[in-house]
């Protein structure tokens, strides 16, 4: 037991931190850094316990559950809680500045990104649907408050007004699908229950077939998938630039990472031969059916996502919808359904967070408080700040897919996955999206570089906490994508 | 082998290097990337005179584990084609760079940065062995490329910019498919791996011909599909004249020089030698778009205003040559092509430097501005007429070799198989003739009669050092090419060979020296 309790402690320890420190922001007064140390320190915390339980040889401990099957720990789960507790620390150095910048200065947001980062690390952990559904909801809670959290400004109101509706949605459909396959299954919370008795059982899979699809909505939502990403562009852009940052990395990762667990799952791919011909049947059936829905999604995401950034104006609203593109990419290592494709997500997630995240506190900095967002406010960057600039193209080139930056390696994984799974076409529209893609993208270098500014910036950026998550941002783009293999081999090694 | 990595990283170094100093000391960062790329070229001889021509295989070879999960490794090596291309690499980047110190006037460490970045990836281009590596190095070049263009050149800079950039990734991309897909082929189905995938490229190349037809022929448009922009052919190459006029001088002598070439070795490197079948059943297709390209290069050429813009066309003309060389798959054929990717780095570069040279001193480059120049500029006159003929093809000077022996391939190649090829081939020398010498003519000849022209500079002593070196090799490999030839014939016997064994199951090549490895496989 006391094992378990150590193994799973990212998720308690999350969950016990974030509540305490409400306490700490309640009583510390007129001390304004205590707040953000404490939450500094809780998630460097969360972020050892969770190191602790994967081991660094790549040999996963011996993966369990305890609370009765319901929580699982170890293997990929803690890998992910290191992303959540990664993109925690990165939004918390940006936004100390950031909030200062916006004359916002509420140390309520610390508290929110444990809290988010405490719902996170359930969805990574969930080995059963109501846990999945307990942090799908703790998590995007929180996000409903970040995306409001200027609340005296319309855009921010807006944006959690509609976070919150559509997501009140999404919530229904998720809760509504996992009912059905409650039904189907005669029963069955727990994932690996389920895809047991989908083999063995008896299992009604008209229902199953319209649970799953349920289910795959309602976490199509939390991705951002088209067609159920029509919230994030406007959500993304009203938010703070520190939440987006946040909920559009570690956010995104987490509803990956119950797509992932969640088909690992119920699609399995080795069928036991001594099963009766007419399930086998069935079963392939079923896991056709799903992939291809998965791949259609993916594949229109893809497309969608990018086409609309290419019409962008505004630098946020066109992030935003790049973000769209890479949940597209992103949802190809699900449709592959392998471990090339799982491990594939969780080091192009990796790589994403640190790019996104990097050039979301760009866009932080260029914004200050007067909301300087358009394309136009780049120009000439690279003459009044070479540095910020420079860190900026990176992070486009990387996101563009091209080497020798993070983004490339992850983009190159999940190519392989799906060519292997067959799915050869879907790589060829993620070719063409990512063409389409790269318009825009070097579109911000063309403003940054290419072009002379009539009103150019004159202020400095000085040296602040965003700096940190700046340089730790670039650092890590530039050695993911030259030094790839020490994450790709962890990863590969837990699944 | 320590020497091909120092040729190949020297040059990163350098660039690394130049970032710590300071933006205003523009004297030191200037000479520093001179002395680095002159050192590389240095190190770059020793590699050089220590490469055994009578291998046909590898040399040099490294090979580390990078990335394991996917068997991507840092593998290089070189052979007589890449020698040559890491050679010209390593001669054409000293002297564009000193070409600079004439023509970049605004933001010099960034400049001298990306122009040695560049020297590393594309080195790397030509020495890469994994499959992964190489598209590595292939995207890296456009990213210094890129700024290279869009900084630091003309008026439309950033429309060319942006489309040479798209241009070059719709290719890359595909190609991306294609290394993936293969990766794949090769690992699960053909040596059934415990990784499932591999990049290895010293192992593909021999596999290649076990890959299905029908799997071929997609794979192969993959890759050529790219490299047949980066050439670029006929009607690919839109880009091209772009990308030309508005770079600046250097930015120009390196994409003549050395970046054009990346698309005509990876037909060689890649498709000749990964997918046999394929490239012969595609070989007439590919062929009559390289001969037209050679036709409509030089017509457009012919009717051009601005002298680089004629100069650019005239590229698209001259790679015409080179990728029939290529695939008329006859030894003929692709050493002539191999040296006329020297060669053509060497002239059209040199046509380019001229250019700047004008460029320099009038800040316009229509040809109608001109005229008469010769008599202000005597010594310039000789470069230029030297680099115009080496262009031309005159017997005696460079491109007469490389253009007499791609055409020869072409005429006795068995599986072009048609005699046209070559017979309207031969008329885009002609074509080149006229329109290099009518433009000669109006440039250089005739009356002076424009006043900004009377009192025009000759060449400076920087202008010199640059334009001397190129002349000893137009003339070298004019006169004596087996210097240079030799290099590249085993390797070009070897690959040859293979095709040939395919296709007809004998040779008509054999290969001094080395056992042949297809024909020992046979006995065994």
């Amino acid at each position: 037991m006391w094992n378990d309790l150590l193994m799973g402690s990212p998720v308690y320890l999350s969950a016990a931190l974030a509540i305490i420190i409400i306490l700490v922001d309640a009583f510390s007064g007129k001390n304004k850094s205590l707040t953000f140390y404490f939450a500094l320190v809780s998630l460097i915390a969360v972020g050892i316990m969770s190191a602790y339980t994967i081991n660094m040889n790549g040999q996963p401990l011996p993966e369990g559950a305890f609370s009765n099957g319901m929580i699982a720990y170890g293997g990929v789960s803690a890998v992910f809680d290191i992303l959540f507790v990664i993109a925690g620390i990165l939004t918390l150095f940006a936004s100390e500045s950031y909030m200062r910048a916006q004359n916002v200065e509420r140390k309520e947001f610390y508290s929110l990104i444990l809290f988010a980062v405490c719902g996170m690390s359930t969805i990574a952990h969930a080995n059963n649907m109501l846990i999945l559904f307990v942090g799908i909801e703790i998590m995007s809670i929180t996000f409903y408050i970040m995306a409001g959290f200027f609340r005296e400004r319309f855009t921010s109101v807006e944006a959690a007004l509609k976070y919150f509706l559509l997501g009140a949605f999404a919530t229904g459909f998720l809760i509504y699908g996992m009912a059905l396959i409650y039904g189907a299954t005669g029963g069955l919370l727990d994932f690996e229950a389920i895809g047991a008795k989908m083999l063995t059982g008896n299992v009604d899979f008209l229902y199953l077939k319209i649970g799953f699809a349920l289910l795959i909505v309602g976490l199509s939502f939390k991705v951002a998938a088209f067609p159920f990403h029509q919230w994030a562009p406007d959500v993304y852009q009203g938010a703070p630039t520190m939440a987006t940052a946040f909920m559009s990395t570690a956010g995104k990762a987490a509803a990956l990472a119950a797509l992932i667990l969640v088909t690992k799952a119920m699609l399995p791919m080795n069928f036991d031969p001594a099963l009766i011909s007419d399930k086998i049947i069935e079963m392939t059936d079923f896991t056709s059916d799903a992939r291809w829905l998965i791949a259609i999604i993916s594949a229109l995401t893809m497309l969608v996502g990018n086409i609309s950034a290419v019409v962008q104006k505004n630098v946020k609203r066109m992030l935003a919808y790049s973000s769209v593109a890479h949940a597209g990419y992103l949802l190809m290592g699900i449709v592959s359904n392998s471990i090339n494709g799982w491990s594939g997500i969780v080091f192009y997630s990796m790589a994403y967070m640190f790019m996104q995240i990097g050039a979301f506190v760009v866009v932080g900095i260029i914004e200050k408080n007067d909301g300087r967002m358009d394309l136009k406010d780049y120009t000439g960057l690279s003459k009044t700040n070479p540095m910020l600039a420079a860190m900026m193209g990176i992070f486009m080139f990387s996101l563009a897919g091209i080497p020798p930056f993070g983004g490339f390696p992850g983009k190159y994984m999940l190519f392989i996955a799906a060519i292997e799974s067959g799915f050869t076409w879907l790589t060829i529209v993620a070719v063409i999206s990512t063409i389409i893609s790269i318009y825009f993208y070097i579109g911000l270098i063309v403003f940054m570089y290419f072009k002379d500014s009539e009103t150019p910036m004159t202020e400095k950026f000085g040296f602040s906490k965003a700096t940190l998550t700046l340089v730790i941002s670039t650092i890590f783009v530039i050695l993911l994508g030259i030094f790839p293999t020490y994450l790709i081999d962890l990863v590969k090694g837990l699944f | 082998m320590a020497t091909l990595l120092l040729t190949l990283f020297i040059p990163l170094a350098g660039s690394l290097l130049l970032l710590f100093f300071k933006k205003d000391n523009i004297q030191a960062i200037k000479y520093t990337a001179l002395g680095i790329s002159l050192f590389t070229f240095l190190i770059s001889l020793f590699l050089f005179f220590s490469f055994d021509s009578a291998n046909p295989g590898f040399q040099f070879v490294v090979e580390m584990v990078w990335i394991q999960a996917f068997d991507a490794g840092f593998r290089v090596g070189v052979d007589g084609m890449s020698m040559l291309l890491v050679m010209l690499t390593t001669f054409i980047t000293p002297i564009a760079i000193l070409s600079s110190f004439g023509s970049i006037e605004k933001r010099h460490k960034e400049y001298y940065v990306m122009i040695l970045l560049l020297q590393f990836a594309m080195t790397g281009v030509f020495v890469a062995l994994d499959l992964f590596l190489f598209y590595i190095f292939w995207e890296i070049i456009l990213i210094p490329m890129y700024f290279i263009i869009g900084i630091w050149g003309g008026k439309d800079k950033l429309y060319a910019a942006i489309k040479f950039f798209l241009f070059t990734v719709v290719g890359s991309l595909f190609m991306l498919v294609a290394v993936v897909y293969l990766g794949y082929y090769v690992g699960s189905e053909i040596l059934q791996m415990e990784s499932g995938f591999t990049s290895n490229f010293l192992i593909i190349k021999d596999l290649g011909s076990a890959i299905p037809y029908d799997v071929q022929k997609w794979l192969f448009w993959g890759f050529a599909l790219s490299f047949l922009i980066k050439v670029p052919i006929f009607p690919l190459h839109t880009w091209l004249p772009d990308a030309h006029t508005e770079a600046p001088t250097p930015g120009s002598v390196i994409l003549a020089g050395v970046l054009l070439k990346m698309g005509t070795y990876g037909l060689i490197r890649f498709n000749l030698e990964m997918f046999p079948q394929a490239s012969m059943s595609f070989a007439s297709i590919i062929s009559v778009f390289a001969v037209i390209g050679i036709i409509y290069g030089a017509l457009v050429a012919m009717v051009q205003t601005d002298v680089k813009r004629l100069v650019a066309y005239s590229s698209v003309s001259h790679l015409g040559f080179v990728v029939l060389g290529i695939f008329s798959m006859t030894v003929e054929g692709i050493q002539g092509a191999v040296i006329q990717m020297v060669n053509h780095g060497l002239s059209t570069g040199m046509l380019f430097l001229c250019v700047g040279v004008l460029y320099e001193r009038r800040h316009t480059r229509e040809i109608s501005e001109y005229g008469g120049i010769a008599r202000v500029m005597p010594n310039f006159t000789v470069f230029f007429a030297i680099a115009m003929l080496a262009s031309v093809g005159l017997p005696g000077l460079n491109g007469f070799v490389g253009e007499y022996l791609t055409l020869i391939g072409a005429f006795k190649s068995p599986i072009l198989n048609s005699y046209w090829y070559t017979i309207i081939g031969t008329t885009g020398v002609i074509f080149a003739a006229v329109y290099l010498l009518w433009m000669f003519q109006r440039v250089m000849f005739g009356t002076n009669d424009n006043p900004k022209n009377y009192n025009l500079k000759d060449m400076n002593k920087r202008e010199w050092t640059m334009m001397v070196p190129i002349v000893i090799f137009i003339v070298w490999i004019g006169v004596y090419p087996s210097t240079f030839l030799k290099i590249s014939e085993n390797s070009t016997r070897l690959l040859v060979n293979k095709i040939e064994l395919l296709k007809f199951g004998k040779s008509t090549y054999e290969l001094p020296g080395y056992e042949n490895p297809a024909e020992k496989q046979e006995t065994e």
